[in-house]
């Protein structure tokens, strides 16, 4: 009897656990899954309801209106320059601040930590942040996207705490080689610091991947500073109207737009499956850095 | 967090000669990190001075010394505000439900997936769970929107097809499901994210404790209860209490884009109401004094939170 029930129960758990494990992935996947097949698929079919996992009428008119459509074009431009500036100036001046703020014996180090961690704690909020970037010429600037974000405290102490795994002794060669501070920072600490360094490239550049709202601020008359996710958030708002401008207006193929091949709801398919893949691809090969990264954040000071 | 600082550095304290020498010998330290503490103050700590709108009727065309001092009138407003009272328990209520839904179901994965034994079969779904954290609130609202539609939404066709509804439900516009459809896109979005820290704290408890207890005869329930959730109690504790910091942050992106003028009076939170009243309308006192309130309850929260972790023992936090 005991025998038959210790055989039986794992059987039993593993199989309902695997089975649950299974639905959550499922409800995980199902709505890219889905976007893509509603991206992949004409746009008039598409209203007819009934694409679930696969298209009905294939076609790549959704792409392709996305990419001759010039304000699209170019929105997937800034998110890329934003994105990629940004992430190399934080990440430079994050770990820099980190590293004097790692040296025990530097003097301005209690203050200067403190000053750092209390930004943690507290924002001037939306109204004063939004004055001083009209103060400062931010608004209507592309430099808006890149300037306020540079430092973040948490980043700082999740690099700062790495820099203090690494041996001491490694410093106090270089300096004894004559190496200034600056020197062995850039030549010894950086590169030691790359697997830290992977973690918060990966969430400084996700962040302003998907960043929106700073567009919607202060950018939102410049069409020309708009990004990927603010005109989602537009295709989003108007999804309502079918004959929105972009669909009608896409230059792919004219009669392809007329015969409604192209639709918002379609457009926005594949702009959402263009606005993921770049997550897509590199997320899953940072894996083993940023789960690291995040215990290394939650143990600080 | 102020006393292990000092701790450490108390090799400051030192015969003022030798400081001075130690300050010329950290030039380039000084070099390498006080432009960007003066980055910082002039980005997070100079916009404070903003606060004084709060208490002006401020008007952007005037100069500061023609300003109107109307001292807490905004303040005493807020609080006899139906709609700053509305906004404020949508805040809490909101942050309360996806903190608790979050903490529960993320512990609850964490143990499950823990359980799972084929090495790749767990790999993949932990990352396969990760990958809603790294969307925007944009898409994954999109989803959700696309999800709950009534023409052809997953959710209405899959309850329609099991039998529990007769017709399709327009969730998005019925204000008493907003909170909860919040909460489950917290949930849809966050999940395999915050189970990574459990995930973990799970690995890291010792093998031997799991031995000892089959030799006694322990099941699998027996050994989750008292070996697995002990051991990873005190970080759910911090966690938990770390996150009571944060009860006015319930969030702005997910509502503002989910929400619509049907569940307006259920959708909005503190931030939209600074949103709508200083940048919509231009009431830019009444919108500071409300992000005023917001700041100084979290940072009181924050410290209490803290104190109480560090009464309880726990001294990793900040």
């Amino acid at each position: 009897m005991n025998t038959k029930k210790i055989r039986v129960e794992p059987i039993v758990f593993h199989t309902l656990n695997g089975l649950l494990m299974i639905a959550i992935a499922v409800i995980t996947l199902y709505p890219f899954l889905n976007t893509f097949a509603v991206s992949m698929n004409a746009g008039n079919d598409t209203i007819r309801g009934g694409i679930y996992l696969w298209p009905r009428v294939w076609t790549d008119q959704n792409y392709r209106a996305v990419f001759a459509n010039g304000h699209l074009l170019n929105a997937f431009w800034i998110s890329v320059a934003r994105t990629v500036i940004a992430t190399v100036l934080s990440l430079f001046l994050t770990s820099m601040l980190a590293y004097t703020l790692s040296r025990k014996d530097y003097v301005l180090r209690k203050p200067i930590t403190i000053l750092v961690v209390l930004t943690m704690y507290f924002s001037a909020g939306l109204i004063p942040t939004y004055f001083l970037m009209k103060d400062l010429h931010l608004v209507g600037n592309f430099l808006v996207y890149i300037v306020p974000g540079l430092i973040s405290a948490f980043n700082m102490i999740v690099i700062r705490t790495y820099i203090q795994t690494l041996p001491e002794g490694l410093i106090e060669s270089a300096k004894i080689d004559g190496a200034g501070d600056f020197r062995t920072f850039i030549s010894i600490i950086l590169p030691l610091c790359q697997p830290v360094l992977a973690t918060v490239a990966l969430f400084v550049a996700v962040g302003q991947w998907n960043s929106w709202f700073d567009t919607f601020l202060y950018a939102s008359s410049k069409q020309n500073l708009s990004t990927l996710q603010f005109e989602l958030m537009k295709l989003l708002s108007s999804s309502m109207n079918l004959n929105s401008s972009i669909a009608s207006s896409s230059g792919a193929d004219p009669s392809a737009a007329a015969q409604n091949m192209v639709t918002p709801v379609s457009i926005r398919a594949a702009i959402t499956i263009v606005a993921s893949v770049p997550i897509l691809m590199v997320y899953p090969f940072m894996q083993k850095y940023f789960v690291h990264g995040l215990q290394l954040g939650s143990v600080k000071e | 967090m102020a006393k292990a600082i000092s701790r450490k550095s108390a090799s400051a304290d030192m015969p003022k000669s030798s400081f001075m020498k130690k300050l010329r010998g950290q030039k380039q330290l000084m070099f390498m990190s006080l432009p960007i503490v003066v980055y910082i103050l002039v980005f997070s700590y100079y916009p404070i001075w903003g606060w004084t709108m709060a208490f002006q009727d401020y008007s952007p065309a005037k100069a500061l010394s023609e300003q109107k001092w109307v001292g807490f009138k905004h303040f005493a407003f807020l609080f006899t505000d139906d709609a700053f009272l509305r906004v404020l328990r949508n805040t809490v209520a909101m942050s309360l439900i996806n903190m608790i839904l979050g903490f529960v179901t993320a512990i609850l994965f964490a143990l499950l997936l823990n359980e799972i034994k084929g090495r790749f079969f767990k790999r993949t779904i932990q990352t396969v769970s990760y990958l809603p954290h790294f969307l925007s609130w944009i898409i994954v609202t999109g989803i959700v929107a696309t999800s709950l539609s009534v023409d052809g939404g997953i959710i209405n066709v899959v309850l329609m097809k099991l039998g529990f509804i007769s017709e399709p439900i327009m969730w998005l516009s019925i204000p008493k499901y907003f909170w909860g459809i919040v909460g489950a896109s917290h949930v849809w979005k966050e999940l395999g994210w915050n189970a990574i820290i459990y995930l973990a704290a799970i690995t890291s408890i010792d093998p031997s404790q799991y031995e000892a207890a089959e030799i006694d005869g322990a099941n699998r329930y027996h050994k989750m209860m008292f070996i697995t959730l002990p051991g990873i109690k005190s970080i759910v504790v911090i966690l938990l209490i770390m996150n009571m910091g944060w009860m006015l942050e319930a969030g702005f992106e997910v509502q503002y884009l989910l929400g619509n003028g049907v569940v307006v009076d259920w959708s909005q939170t503190i931030d939209i109401f600074v949103l709508k009243y200083g940048l919509q309308i231009g009431n830019y006192s009444l919108a500071t004094a409300a992000g005023i309130f917001k700041t100084l309850v979290s940072i009181t929260l924050i410290f209490a939170a803290n104190s109480i972790a560090k009464r309880l023992g726990e001294d990793r936090l900040i």
